[in-house]
């Protein structure tokens, strides 16, 4: 009889697939973690968990081909249509390399748990990414920042993790209320929570510029902010990148950006289009300060992880050039932009991780020094992720930061256009450090030596790291595919330019 | 030949270079594979070459491939070759070829990086010329930095990470203005063909200054040659041929196929400062090469002055000016590549290029002093050589822009003479040099395959420059393209 009287909403469960079969995965894992014994535990958890993110990638392409007119999932909460899909895509992939780097990670506790946690996170990623409304945004942010906020701190052993975790704990519990109060000022100024609901009363009731709105959109893009590492929102970012466990900042470091760039993409065209005007000039201006801080910063950099947070601060700097733009082609830039980041951001981490499970001790651009010659896969791959961040050719990174600086010009920002050259041009400088460290210093030179003999074979991350290779140079042969489902993916959006 | 030998020659070293890398080959395999890629190269250059249709227009495109790489803006992977392109190639088939040789003499440690690394910079430079798409063209241009910097990085002198820090900076300071210039270009014309955007120039004089940013720190014109003495000096032997002699033909090259054909406007207004940068660059780099202390000094600062030569011929912007350019293009390839070569022969003989330490080699080591001579000859233009053609053709040409460029132009020739005999008479002349001794041997028989082939060619040009300057920019009459465009620049 009660039941009756609570109008139950319709659910699109099949488009829940990617996030269901996620959270199925971690279930198992939680379950490995009580009733298996360690060594099983952590194999089955392993398992379970790559199943996962395969089929939750399966699932999304699958989708992905019959969403071509987005749909609602439940009742104006979460979306059903391509470019939560795309993102979902990606996120998934990231996952799975992201289960190849931890898998011989030395900690030896809670193994289960680990995998456990990662498979949520993503599944809160996800949610972000197809989340139309402000409600079921803040869940999906919360949702997968506490999974990180654990996954940080997991190494308790290690100096520096419980640190990292906690910092961004506070710092991003900072962000999210800003972001909740910006939410707060927007519900308040529209009465909607609903992306689109809150365009629709922007035009009807001429909000445009009414202060609470703007103001409300102001901190919305800070909450953000610190989600993507966009400078000046980025202090946390180098601490808890260098103090995580190596396999948490790869998968952090790549899929976290994915998904808050592709649901600040979505969240700014659908609910905001009155105010582009606005976001498109803050957007261009903190992509300005990230280029900048992010590249100057990574310039004086020794610890090798410092320098990759850095320089990921530096790369949202030119994602958000992407959606600065406010075209189709910032839309596309940033989708296609998404996959070679992600893999050379995660397959450097994994470089990183496999030389400190070498060494036993934090790689430095001294300590990596020779590991070109004496890991020649590990050292070829990070010279080729390198070659990616720094935007060169015969790397998807080329043609990212064309595509974004083409959208910039397009949207007449030439100056945007020279800013970005500018900061490229100081980037190199420290990506190819790192070059220089790998080859031309040779390791007694550096005076290390590894510890305990040879190390052992970690096919899993030499397979991940080969992965990310053949996707970093395969984006920049294979554009025109890419482009196309990225076209597809942002087709459902009205850009404002 | 098919249309399909401009692909083949790019990727045939491409992939050569990927399987000596991901495959477990036997060191001792590995040298004579690249030779072996570089002799294929060779062979489809000439098979090129010997269906190339010479009577079409200068910029009428043989050879062309295409295929859509990203539609969305334009952009497609569209190759082929105009007559400068398929001489430049051919430059570059065969120096790398030689630089293997000289590699295989040399023993270079980490035989499948270092070969792979050339066979790479083959690939890249052939696309260079060979492209016809704006954008490609970049990704070539870019990616010739790659083999280039770990090359000289890795395998250099004891001076090696400043040198490659100074030569990547400069480089990607030019490229990247370069890589602004193709955006604002290409997106705004719609397209990045090189055929389009040449039957619809463009005039903006940014672009143009863009484009002429990567290509002056390249040549490098003078005052954009910071990075050269130390590039020079510090990288191998081989390498250092290899980028003097054809790496920074990419420049010239682009300056004459890219900056001048895209923005002919710009082009014209820009003529006077860069005829003075060159002619600046001209007179210095001669004077300093006579100054230089050391034989890579004299080659370095010798090749500043003769990239300063060329950019006068390519500024004259007629017929003969182009001619000679191309030609000397061609001549000074050959003959930095040979005088490199021969350079890191007497290092290695003498463990110094000092000039106050040489001196004395011509005694008793016939070969070593008749390769150098007959090149040094060539190179300080003796009446006769194909570089006196070129030079000649290039003066001319300047000549009818204004007659004080032609001034310049020769007195500069006269410093090269200068300084090239004063070079070869202290390696080979005057008393024997405090590094000099009897294990200094004379040229061994592979030394000789290395550079005897390269001599050869230029006494080839020696005999028949036309074969070079009757096959490039044929004339006005016949084509269509030139006669539009030449007068234009002429304003």
């Amino acid at each position: 009889m009660i039941a009756a009287a609570i109008p139950t909403p319709s659910v699109d469960w099949a488009a829940l697939a990617p996030i269901i079969v996620l959270l199925a995965a971690s279930a198992v894992c939680l379950l490995a973690a009580v009733l298996l014994r360690p060594a099983w535990g952590r194999a089955v958890s392993a398992g379970a968990t790559a199943a996962a993110f395969v089929g939750a990638a399966v699932a999304a392409a699958l989708l992905f081909d019959s969403s071509e007119t987005p749909s609602s999932v439940t009742e104006g909460a979460l979306a059903r249509d391509r470019l939560g899909l795309f993102a979902t895509f990606i996120i998934c992939l990231i996952g799975l390399l992201a289960v190849g780097v931890s898998w011989m990670h030395t900690a030896r506790r809670h193994v289960p748990e680990y995998y456990g946690l990662l498979a949520a996170t993503a599944a809160g990623m996800i949610f972000l990414t197809q989340s139309t409304n402000l409600m079921t945004l803040f869940l999906g942010l919360e949702w997968f920042s506490i999974g990180l906020y654990i996954l940080c701190a997991y190494d308790v052993g290690v100096v520096g993790s419980l640190e990292a975790g906690l910092k961004y704990l506070i710092v991003g519990g900072f962000g999210s209320a800003v972001l909740l109060f910006g939410s707060a000022l927007v519900y308040g100024a529209t009465g909607q929570i609903e992306f689109s609901a809150i365009a629709e009363a922007t035009a009807k009731q001429d909000l445009s510029g009414d202060l609470y709105l703007v103001a409300g959109l102001a901190m919305i893009l800070a909450g953000l902010g610190f989600k993507v590492s966009a400078a000046p929102f980025h202090m946390w970012t180098p601490d808890v990148y260098e103090g995580a466990p190596t396999p948490v900042t790869a998968f952090m470091s790549a899929a976290t950006k994915a998904a808050a760039l592709v649901l600040t993409l979505r969240l700014l065209v659908t609910a905001f289009p009155d105010e582009a005007e606005l976001w498109t000039i803050a957007l261009a201006v903190i992509a300005v300060v990230s280029l900048a801080v992010g590249n100057l910063a990574a310039l004086t950099q020794t610890s090798l992880k410092r320098l990759l947070a850095y320089s990921s601060v530096a790369q949202a700097g030119f994602m958000l050039t992407a959606i600065a733009a406010g075209n189709e082609i910032g839309g596309q830039a940033l989708l296609y932009y998404l996959i070679p980041y992600g893999a050379a951001s995660l397959g450097a981490f994994a470089v990183v991780a496999a030389r400190e499970r070498e060494l036993g001790r934090a790689v430095t651009l001294e300590t990596i020094g020779g590991m070109g010659w004496e890991r020649p896969l590990l050292g070829g791959a990070m010279w080729v992720f390198m070659l990616s961040f720094a935007g060169m050719p015969l790397t998807g990174g080329f043609v990212g930061k064309f595509y974004a600086f083409a959208a910039a010009y397009q949207r007449g920002w030439t100056w945007l256009v020279v800013i970005g050259v500018i900061a490229t041009a100081v980037s190199i400088y420290y990506y190819l450090a790192v070059i220089r460290a790998m080859y031309m210093r040779s390791a007694p030179a550096a005076g290390v030596v590894a510890v305990g003999g040879q190390p052992p074979r970690d096919s899993a991350l030499s397979a991940v790291a080969a992965t990310c290779v053949v996707v970093v140079i395969g984006s920049f042969v294979a554009v025109e595919p890419i482009i196309d489902l990225a076209q597809k993916a942002v087709a459902s959006l009205a850009f404002p330019y | 030949m098919g249309s399909w030998v401009t692909s083949a020659l790019i990727l045939v070293p491409a992939g050569a270079a990927l399987a000596l890398w991901l495959l477990p080959w036997p060191r001792e395999l590995v040298a004579p594979l690249a030779l072996g890629v570089s002799l294929v190269e060779v062979a489809l250059w000439i098979g090129a070459l010997a269906d190339f249709d010479f009577s079409a227009g200068a910029f009428d495109l043989q050879y062309a491939e295409q295929a859509t790489w990203f539609g969305d803006l334009g952009v497609t992977y569209h190759v082929g070759f105009v007559g400068i392109g398929l001489w430049l190639a051919g430059l570059t088939v065969v120096g790398q070829t030689a630089a293997i040789v000289y590699a295989m003499r040399a023993g270079r440690d980490r035989p499948r990086a270092y070969y792979g690394l050339m066979l790479l910079l083959t690939a890249a430079a052939v696309g260079v010329f060979a492209a016809q798409d704006l954008l490609l063209f970049y990704v070539f241009w870019e990616a010739m930095l790659i083999p280039l910097y770990l090359l000289v990085g890795v395998w250099g002198g004891a001076g090696r990470q400043r040198a490659t820090l100074l030569f990547v900076v400069y480089t990607m300071a030019g490229s990247l203005l370069m890589l602004a210039s193709i955006i604002v270009l290409g997106i705004s014309e719609g397209t990045f063909d090189l055929r389009a955007l040449q039957t619809n120039p463009n005039s903006s004089t940014w672009i143009f200054l863009g484009l002429a940013a990567a290509f002056a720190v390249k040549a490098p014109l003078f005052p954009f040659h910071g990075w050269l003495p130390s590039a020079y000096r510090e990288a191998p032997a081989e390498v250092a041929g290899v980028l003097s002699g054809v790496v920074s033909k990419a420049a010239a090259y682009g300056f004459l196929y890219i900056a001048i054909l895209l923005l002919p406007g710009p082009a014209a207004d820009l003529r006077t400062p860069v005829l003075v940068l060159a002619a600046v660059g001209l007179v210095y780099g001669s004077l300093l090469a006579f100054r230089a202390r050391d034989v890579r000094g004299v080659i370095a600062y010798s090749s500043l002055a003769q990239l300063g030569l060329i950019m006068l011929g390519v500024f004259a912007t007629n017929l003969a000016g182009w001619n000679g350019a191309v030609l000397q293009m061609v001549n000074h390839g050959l003959i930095s590549v040979t005088m490199f070569m021969l350079a890191g022969l007497v290092e290695s003989r003498t463990g110094t290029g000092r000039l106050d330490r040489l001196g004395g080699m011509a005694k008793g080591r016939p070969m070593l002093a008749t390769v150098l001579m007959v090149t040094g000859i060539i190179a300080l233009a003796v009446p006769g050589s194909t570089a006196f053609a070129g030079e000649f053709l290039i003066l001319t040409g300047v000549f009818v822009t204004g007659w004080g460029w032609a001034v310049v132009g020769a007195i500069a020739i006269v410093l090269a003479a200068m300084y090239m005999l004063r070079l070869i008479s202290a390696v080979l002349h005057r008393q024997e040099g405090s590094a000099v001794s009897d294990e200094s041997r004379d040229l061994r028989p592979i030394e000789l395959v290395t550079l005897v082939p390269l001599v050869a060619c230029l006494l080839f040009l020696s005999a028949w420059p036309a074969a070079i300057t009757s096959h490039t920019f044929t004339g006005t009459s016949n084509d269509p393209a030139l006669s539009d465009l030449l007068p234009e620049l002429q304003k």
